[in-house]
C-alpha cells in the first residue's frame, strides 16, 4: 500500500476525533440541546416573539391551571392515547399474523399495507377530510346502505374519534413490520406442541403467539402513546387551524404551535405548555417501560 | 401428525393438486387459504382505496358528480384537468422542487454527519467519547414538539427563518441517524481495519476505504429515512415558512386545502402530486424502508 509522509503525519493529529463527531455535535447542541435549554428557561419569563421578556417565577403555569384551553388540550392528547394506543397494540398484531405466511402474492399485500406509512401525514389528512366530508365517499356509502349520513367533521367527539382512526390508519404498516419480525422469532415448535395438545387457533394465539411477542407489545405501546400523546397533524388538518367546534378539539401540541409562533407569539407561555408536553412524555415512557419490568417479574 | 405429513412422497401430493405450502413446507387448506385471501383483500380495500378513490376524483372533469350515491368509483371521462388547474391555482410545481431540494439536503447532510459522527463514537479513541455518546442519546430522547417554539426562535436569532435553510439545519443530522450509524460501524469485524492500521492506511483511509463500504446498507436506510422525513414533514416547515413563495408541498397544500376546501377536485390533484414521487421511491426500494423499521424501532 503506498504510504506517503503526509498520512502518516495526519495519523497522529490528536483533533482529527473530533473533526468527524463536530457537526454532528455541533447540530445537535445548536438546533435540541440549545432549544431545549432555552424552553426551560423561556418557561419561567414573559418572553414574546419580539420582545425579550422578563423573570416571571411561576406565573406561567399558574396561568395555564386556570386556562381552559389548556385543560381541554391536555383532555384531548390524553383521550389520544386512550382512543389510539389499545388499537395500535392489537390490529397490527392480527394484520402481522394475517401476512406472516409466505403464500403466492403475500409480499404485495405486505408492501401495500405499508402505503399509509409512506404517505405524507398532510395527504393523508386531506385523503380522509374528503373520504369523510358530509359529502363524501363514506357518507355516499352509508346512504347507499340505508344508515343515512353521519356529521363525521362537525361533530366535536365525532371529530376526534376519526382523527384517531386516521392515525390508527397511518401506524397499522408501520407496526405490523415490527410484528413481523418479532414473528419471525417464536419458535415454530411450540405451536406444533400446542396444536398437538389439541388448541385451536384462538387458544394458540393467546396462550403461544402473546407470550412470546409481549415485549414487542410493550414496546409498540410506549412507542405509540408517546406519538399519540403529542399529536398535531391530524387534528390541525381535520378540525382546522382553531381546533374544531369552539376549538374543543384542539390538542396540547397544536395549542403550543398557536401561542408561540408567528409575530405575536407569547414564547414564554407557549414553553411552558412545551414543560408539560415534554414532562407527560417522559412520564409515558418510565411508566410503560416499568410495567414491563413488572410483568416480567 | 405433521411427522406424517412431512414423510409423504412430496411428488405424489404434486400430481394431485398444485399445493400451496408455507415457509416450513406445509400445506394449508383450501377453506383457510379462502379466508386469508378474503381478509387480505379486505384490509386491501381499506389500506389503498382511499388513495385510489382520490386518484379517481382528481380524473373527474368539472362536469362529472362526484358526490353521487352510490358512488362512482370510475371517472367516467379521465382527464389531467384539475392537474392544470392546481397549477394555475398555486405554483406546485416550485412547491415540489422546494420539497426536492429541502428533501436532497436532508439525505446528503443526515448520511455524511452520522457517518462521520458514528464512525468517531463506534471507533475512535480519545477523550470524552462516552460524553459525545451520551449527548446523542439525550437528543434522541428530546421530543421534538416540546423544542419547537425554541427551535423556532433559534432561528430566528440565527436570521434563518422564512428559508429553505431554516427548514433543512434541526434535522440534518438526526441523533438517531448517528447511532445508527455507530451500531453499524460497532458490528464490524476490527480485525480489517486493524490490517489496513498495520499497513499505514490513516484515519481517513480506513473511514472511506474500508468501513464506509461495509455498512452501505445503513446508510442507505438512513438515507430514505432521512428523504421521505423531510418530504412528509409538516409541523416545522409550517412553523419556520411564512412566505408562500418558500412553501414546501406540504405547507402548499395545506394553504390549498385551506383557502379552495370547496374544490375537492383541485384539491385531490394536489395530493397525488405529493405522493406519487414516495409512493414510486417505495415500490423501488421496499427492502431498505422495512429494514429501518427494524433498526429505528429497536433504537427508538
Amino acid at each position: 500500500m503506498a504510504l506517503s509522509t503526509v498520512s502518516r503525519v495526519r495519523r497522529q493529529l490528536p483533533t482529527s476525533p473530533w473533526l468527524f463527531a463536530a457537526p454532528g455535535l455541533l447540530i445537535t447542541g445548536v438546533f435540541i440541546l440549545y432549544p431545549f435549554g432555552s424552553t426551560l428557561a423561556n418557561a419561567f419569563t414573559d418572553r414574546r416573539t419580539l420582545i425579550p421578556g422578563h423573570f416571571v417565577g411561576f406565573a406561567n403555569f399558574r396561568e395555564l391551571w386556570h386556562d381552559d384551553m389548556f385543560w381541554t388540550g391536555l383532555r384531548n392528547s390524553t383521550l389520544y392515547i386512550v382512543g389510539v394506543v389499545p388499537a395500535l397494540v392489537v390490529l397490527p398484531l392480527l394484520l402481522a399474523l394475517l401476512v406472516q405466511k409466505n403464500i403466492p402474492g403475500i409480499t404485495f399485500f405486505r408492501s401495500a399495507f405499508y402505503t399509509p406509512v409512506v404517505a405524507s401525514i398532510v395527504v393523508v389528512g386531506l385523503i380522509w377530510v374528503w373520504l369523510l366530508d358530509e359529502r363524501g365517499l363514506v357518507n355516499s356509502l352509508l346512504e347507499t346502505i340505508g344508515v343515512g349520513r353521519i356529521g363525521f367533521l362537525s361533530d366535536q367527539w365525532l371529530l376526534l374519534f376519526s382523527a384517531m382512526a386516521v392515525t390508527v390508519w397511518k401506524g397499522l404498516g408501520y407496526y405490523m413490520i415490527i410484528y413481523l419480525a418479532a414473528l419471525a422469532n417464536v419458535p415454530r415448535e411450540l405451536h406444533e406442541a400446542a396444536s398437538v395438545d389439541g388448541a385451536g387457533a384462538i387458544r394458540r394465539f393467546f396462550t403461544v403467539t402473546v407470550p412470546a411477542v409481549r415485549s414487542t407489545m410493550v414496546l409498540v405501546g410506549a412507542l405509540s402513546s408517546v406519538a399519540a400523546f403529542k399529536v398535531f397533524s391530524e387534528v390541525y388538518l381535520m378540525a382546522g387551524p382553531s381546533g374544531g367546534p369552539a376549538g374543543e378539539d384542539t390538542t396540547l401540541v397544536m395549542l403550543v404551535q398557536r401561542t408561540g409562533t408567528g409575530l405575536t407569539g407569547r414564547v414564554g407561555y407557549a414553553s411552558a405548555l412545551s414543560v408539560v408536553v415534554f414532562v407527560v412524555t417522559v412520564a409515558l415512557m418510565l411508566l410503560v417501560l416499568r410495567a414491563d419490568r413488572r410483568e416480567d417479574a | 401428525m405433521s411427522v406424517i405429513e412431512r414423510a409423504r412422497p412430496v411428488e405424489r401430493a404434486a400430481v394431485r393438486e398444485p399445493r400451496v405450502t408455507d415457509e416450513h413446507g406445509r400445506r394449508i387448506r383450501v377453506w383457510e387459504l379462502a379466508l386469508r385471501y378474503t381478509l387480505l383483500l379486505a384490509v386491501l380495500a381499506i389500506t389503498v382505496g382511499p388513495f385510489l378513490w382520490q386518484l379517481s376524483t382528481s380524473l373527474k372533469g368539472p362536469t362529472e358528480d362526484i358526490y353521487s350515491s352510490p358512488p362512482t368509483f370510475l371517472p367516467e371521462h379521465p382527464t389531467l384537468h384539475n392537474y392544470k388547474r392546481v397549477a394555475d391555482t398555486i405554483p406546485v410545481w416550485d412547491y415540489a422542487f422546494n420539497s426536492l431540494k429541502v428533501a436532497s439536503a436532508n439525505v446528503v447532510t443526515n448520511c455524511v454527519g452520522s457517518a462521520l459522527a458514528g464512525y468517531a463514537l463506534a471507533r475512535l479513541r480519545y477523550r470524552g467519547r462516552r460524553v459525545a455518546t451520551l449527548v446523542f442519546i439525550l437528543a434522541m430522547l428530546v421530543p421534538v414538539e416540546g423544542i419547537i417554539i425554541a427551535q423556532f426562535t433559534t432561528m430566528r436569532e440565527l436570521g434563518l427563518n422564512n428559508t429553505l435553510i431554516g427548514v433543512v439545519l434541526p434535522g440534518c443530522i438526526g441523533a438517531m441517524n448517528v447511532l445508527l450509524m455507530r451500531n453499524a460501524f460497532l458490528n464490524l469485524p476490527y480485525e480489517i481495519e486493524e490490517a489496513a492500521y498495520v499497513d499505514g492506511a490513516n484515519v481517513w483511509q480506513r473511514f472511506l476505504r474500508i468501513a464506509l463500504p461495509s455498512v452501505k446498507g445503513t446508510v442507505a436506510v438512513v438515507a430514505i429515512f432521512a428523504f421521505m422525513g423531510a418530504w412528509d414533514d409538516f409541523l416545522w416547515p409550517l412553523i419556520v415558512l411564512s412566505d408562500p413563495s418558500k412553501f414546501t408541498l406540504t405547507i402548499g397544500l395545506n394553504y390549498l386545502h385551506g383557502t379552495f376546501a370547496n374544490d375537492e377536485r383541485l384539491v385531490a390533484a394536489g395530493t397525488v402530486i405529493a405522493v406519487a414521487p414516495l409512493i414510486a421511491l417505495f415500490a423501488c426500494l421496499q427492502r431498505y424502508f422495512f429494514r429501518g423499521v427494524g433498526e429505528g424501532a429497536v433504537k427508538g
